[in-house]
């Protein structure tokens, strides 16, 4: 042979394997560059490019529908995080620690969420929240919300709980054992030893739960009140007349806030990792 | 010495398995106590029971008088290193070892001075700041013996604590850990599977079998006066012959071994029933070789002298060298005898050069003395 074979990494060098690579992250990133840029066109159709301008932006800001809808996404994913990593955590610590009848039934019940698809929650959702336990609609802010929050911690906990129960088997038990021995009581062992250790399951759960919360149309759709809009819903009927470049703008606007969110909790979870990785 | 922990009729059953078996011990205060068996025979179980990890099935377990039924392992004087060390991995060394104070709710200032004090003395000082993953194994368990030993308990247990190390480091640990006992004064329990370093280490050892103790004895005591065939097969290497007690009176006993040629007579009382099937226990390093002369001629040459009063027959074997493995300090050599048997003879290095050593083939005479070897009746 008169060329040597290449090393693994080294068929990143070779021109298929960078067209391929430049394929994929086209698809992938070209409609949300696409959304970015034209949310500062000029012109009020989104179709064709007229100039630039921040206008779009400041209709935002004004806008007063689209800022509550905006607030009452962020405070349905906060508050649903919440609860979904605090309830998600506990099942995992249940289901890793005790046994219990019909474990393997509970075990999988609790998945349901996961796979059933969103559209038949939804609509469960709202027989539930209709005929078995309606909601009251005139509570002050953010009760009103409830309905929306009990929704989506019902989605997003089983995921938490798949992550922690993951994390916690690699849990020495030993280390609690230490801990109990030096004095602690359940309470402590539980706080300074097995919390730790979750740590970074906690992080990764509760950063999961956040984006599922505040991207979620079909269930908040099927679960919200006539009064109650959340961001999603309120692009989808924004759209329903005409995509304007406000809607892009908004877009964009709830984009920047994700990756930021995601940044911050992928740099406290590596962290979180490695310091714990290491003390293994 | 009063007894510090009492073990009384403890068992230990998971499902029908009974991890430990109706075990009644006394640990002295002071004392250096071995918990020493294999894998699988209820020793850590009973460790366990000790720190209140596992709640005994049956009997009850006293600790400085005081029952300890309902204690839950955090109100215990004891403290625990670990097999695994379960240093803490997400805080520094000050703060693993100060732990058990700050939940005590001990001053922070005498906190400090006490982690200091417990980092002395297993020789970390000036390591409070760093985390466990930057220590080696042998920092790491000493930061777990500093972390026990900081609320100074009455007892200290230690699950196989040199298991984890290298061999090297396992022999400076083991002089070091009979060090750091003497000095803190505080009764330590131990459990190994490893027999050299539950005899280097210990004052007494505990050897456990199918969760039942089997003997309880000084290092000394166990290697010379097994009370058992398990004890003494586990405790060195030993050559068992089983054979007939053909006569025991309280200055003498003789066990009959079928097809070996010989019996074997030692010079004191058994108190076993005579007829009985009885083992005879004899260590390699007590059994003598001696020369008999090559291959050529067997035959030939005479026996060693034995002490006065052995009868003929008695304590005198003919072999030939089938195998020696040169250890350095010692030679081991396997010797076939009578009907196919091979006995382990071990012979101390003593000299640089020998003029006429052991070789394979040799055709030897092997002797002991009537002090040798040890009756079993079980």
């Amino acid at each position: 042979m008169s060329k040597s074979r290449p090393a693994p990494l080294d068929y990143l060098a070779r021109w298929p394997l960078r067209l391929w690579i430049g394929l994929v992250a086209l698809f992938l990133y070209a409609p949300l560059v696409t959304l970015i840029a034209f949310s500062f066109n000029e012109s009020r159709r989104n179709i064709v490019w007229t100039g630039f301008t921040l206008d779009w932006y400041g209709a935002v800001v004004n806008d007063g529908d689209l800022l509550e809808a905006f607030g009452n996404s962020l405070t349905i994913a906060a508050l649903s995080t919440v609860i979904s990593v605090i309830l998600g955590a506990l099942i995992a610590v249940a289901m890793w620690r005790f046994r219990f009848p019909l474990k393997p039934a509970f075990e999988g019940a609790l998945a349901l969420p996961i796979v059933v698809p969103e559209i038949c929650m939804g609509v469960a959702m709202l027989v539930f929240f209709s005929r078995v336990m309606p909601w009251p609609t005139d509570l002050p802010w953010p009760l009103d919300l409830g309905a929306i929050i009990i929704a989506h911690i019902s989605f997003s906990f089983p995921f938490v709980a798949v992550i922690v129960r993951a994390r916690l088997a690699s849990f020495n038990r030993e280390l609690e054992e230490a801990a109990k021995d030096l004095g602690a009581s359940e309470w402590r062992a539980f706080i300074d030893v097995l919390v730790p250790h979750m740590r970074p399951a906690l992080i990764a759960g509760g950063l999961l739960a956040f984006t599922l919360s505040l991207d979620d149309f079909v269930i908040t759709f099927f679960t919200a009140g006539p009064d109650t809009v959340t961001f999603p819903v309120k692009v989808y009927s924004m759209v329903r007349f005409s995509v304007t470049p406000e809607v892009n703008a908004a877009s964009t606007m709830l984009i920047v806030v994700t990756v930021l969110l995601t940044a911050i909790g992928l740099r406290l979870q590596g962290r979180d990792i490695a310091k714990l990785e290491g003390g293994q | 010495m009063s007894a510090l922990i009492r073990i009384e009729g403890v068992s230990k059953r998971f499902g029908n398995f009974a991890a430990v078996d109706d075990v009644s011990l006394d640990i002295r205060e002071n004392e250096f106590f071995a918990l020493l068996g294999p894998s699988g025979c209820g020793k850590t179980t009973l460790l366990r029971m000790l720190a209140g990890l596992e709640v005994p099935s049956e009997g009850r377990i006293l600790i400085d008088g005081q029952d300890m039924a309902n204690v839950a392992p955090n109100k215990r004087p004891v403290n625990m290193v670990f097999q695994s060390y379960a240093v803490f991995p997400h805080m520094t060394v000050a703060q693993n070892v100060g732990y058990g104070l700050r939940i005590d709710g001990v001053a922070r200032a005498e906190i400090e001075g006490r982690v200091r004090e417990a980092l002395g003395l297993v020789k970390l000082d000036g390591l409070e700041a760093r985390k466990p993953d930057q220590l080696s194994g042998g920092q790491r368990q000493r930061v777990a013996l500093a972390r026990a030993l900081i609320k100074r308990p009455k007892v200290l247990l230690l699950d196989e604590p040199l298991s984890a190390l290298d061999a090297k480091l396992r022999e400076t640990m083991r002089s070091e850990l009979a060090m750091i006992q003497d000095q803190v004064g505080v009764t330590f329990v131990m459990v190994t599977h490893d027999q050299d370093e539950a005899l280097a280490m210990a004052c007494r050892c505990g050897v456990m079998h199918k969760g039942q103790l089997q003997q309880v004895a000084t290092p000394a005591d166990l290697y010379e006066y097994p009370a058992n065939r398990f004890v003494a097969d586990f405790i060195g290497s030993v050559n068992l012959f089983e054979g007939r007690l053909a006569l025991d009176q309280p200055d003498q006993a003789r066990v009959e071994v079928p097809g070996l040629g010989a019996s074997i007579w030692v010079d004191h009382g058994v108190t076993g029933a005579t007829g009985g099937t009885v083992w005879a226990a004899i260590r390699p390093e007590k059994i003598e070789l001696h020369h008999r002369g090559a291959q050529a001629d067997v035959g030939g040459g005479d026996p060693p002298p034995l002490p006065a009063g052995t009868p003929v027959d008695a304590n005198l074997l003919e072999g030939s060298v089938r195998h020696s493995s040169y250890l350095g300090s010692e030679t081991v050599y396997e010797i076939e005898v009578a009907g196919g048997r091979m006995v382990k003879v071990l012979r101390s290095n003593v000299r640089r050069y020998e003029e006429r050593a052991f070789e394979v083939g040799d055709v030897v005479w092997l002797s002991w003395s009537p002090q040798a070897p040890a009756v079993l009746l079980s």
